[in-house]
């Protein structure tokens, strides 16, 4: 099996024509945003907030590109709005890379909730996901361009402690 | 200038651009007076019209892209006007027309009273922010805007007047979304 890493992950997902990254960063991210930042075909916009990265992805796609969300699960309460109110309803889809802080309860304190309610809020929005693993890397992001391009909707990679490298 | 004048000022100016529309009295106003297909009508996702903006002058560097805007919304994401100023796309025109006050839900006030919004702008980073009060300065603003490089702002300063009877945005999400793309898909 070949090495999965930020940078094969990213050439990856450049291969498959997505060029627009944004997101809000986060510790188990870095390695993957910090070889966006070096990267030639593709483009990393830093956001303020997630809600911000929901609507520069939209108006992304709009314009004929495939944009990928990158940030923390913390951030998907400030998300919920925009991905029911926009995304759903407007058939605006995206790519989120997020990563799952608290899961399983071993975490600091502010991410202990969120991390176990992660899956339920996606689940509760009728937003499709799955937990990116090495293995299933292919089959998931068969079912993500699925959903992307077929259905027009958001699909969400959800990324566990230790999948990608950490420069901090 | 009451809040519908500035949209009989401004709508007629409009070529082929796509606008983005800041969500409540911003859509139902634009929508009513000139439906076009290059509106993007963003009737939720409050703070996002701007954002959305970003992301289509970023990618579609040849086109000059306006976020009409409001007061509630700009204050709502005011780290926007940080993104935009960042990234500072050549193409893009934010126009807010400020009421200082949510009409659509009742006219409570807002903030902008008390906050010049276009001085954030100008110190977020704008290339240009302009302040009119006056309907007869709407258009030679908006044309030394949309004839110069942005980010620019342009902060037009209105009475609330909003008529609750005015229709709301007909078509359905879907509709608008497929409209738009096929408006920027055209050169």
């Amino acid at each position: 099996m070949s090495s999965f890493t930020s940078k094969t992950f990213i050439d990856r997902l450049i291969r498959e024509n997505f060029k627009f990254f944004t997101g809000v960063p986060c510790s188990l991210l870095s390695g993957l945003i910090s070889y966006l930042e070096e990267v030639e075909d593709a483009k990393y916009i830093p956001s303020v907030r997630e809600d911000s990265a929901v609507g520069l992805c939209a108006g992304a796609y709009l314009s004929g590109s495939l944009p990928v969300l990158l940030m923390q699960n913390s951030g998907l309460g400030y998300c919920l709005n925009a991905f029911t109110s926009l995304n759903l309803i407007y058939r605006i889809p995206v790519l989120v890379i997020m990563s799952w802080r608290g899961q399983g309860g071993k975490d600091a304190p502010e991410h202990i909730i969120m991390g176990d309610i992660s899956q339920k809020l996606l689940e509760t929005a009728g937003m499709d996901y799955a937990v990116l693993k090495p293995e299933n890397c292919d089959q998931v992001l068969e079912t993500a361009l699925k959903k992307i391009n077929e259905e027009k909707l958001p699909y969400t990679l959800l990324i566990e402690k230790g999948l990608f490298d950490e420069r901090h | 200038m009451r809040g519908t004048e500035a949209f009989q000022e401004l709508l007629p100016l409009l070529k082929d651009e796509p606008v983005v529309h800041a969500n409540g009295f911003i859509c139902r106003e634009s929508f009513t007076l000139k439906d076009r297909e290059a509106n993007f009508y963003m009737i939720g996702s409050m703070g996002l019209a701007s954002s959305i903006g970003l992301g289509v002058a970023l990618c579609k560097p040849d086109r000059k892209v306006i976020v009409l805007d409001g007061d509630g919304n700009v204050l709502m994401a005011m780290g926007t006007l940080a993104m935009i100023a960042a990234q500072a796309p050549k193409n893009l025109v934010h126009v807010v027309i400020d009421n200082e006050v949510y009409e659509s839900t009742g006219s409570q006030r807002s903030l902008s009273n008390r906050v010049p919004l276009e001085l954030v702008a100008k110190s977020s980073g704008y290339r240009e922010a302009l302040r009119v009060n006056r309907k007869e300065e709407i258009k030679p603003a908006f044309e030394k805007l949309m004839n110069s490089e942005g980010p620019s702002f342009l902060l037009i300063k209105v009475e609330p007047c909003f008529d609750p009877k005015t229709g709301r945005v007909t078509h359905t999400p879907e509709e608008i979304t497929n409209r738009f793309m096929n408006s920027l898909r055209r050169p």
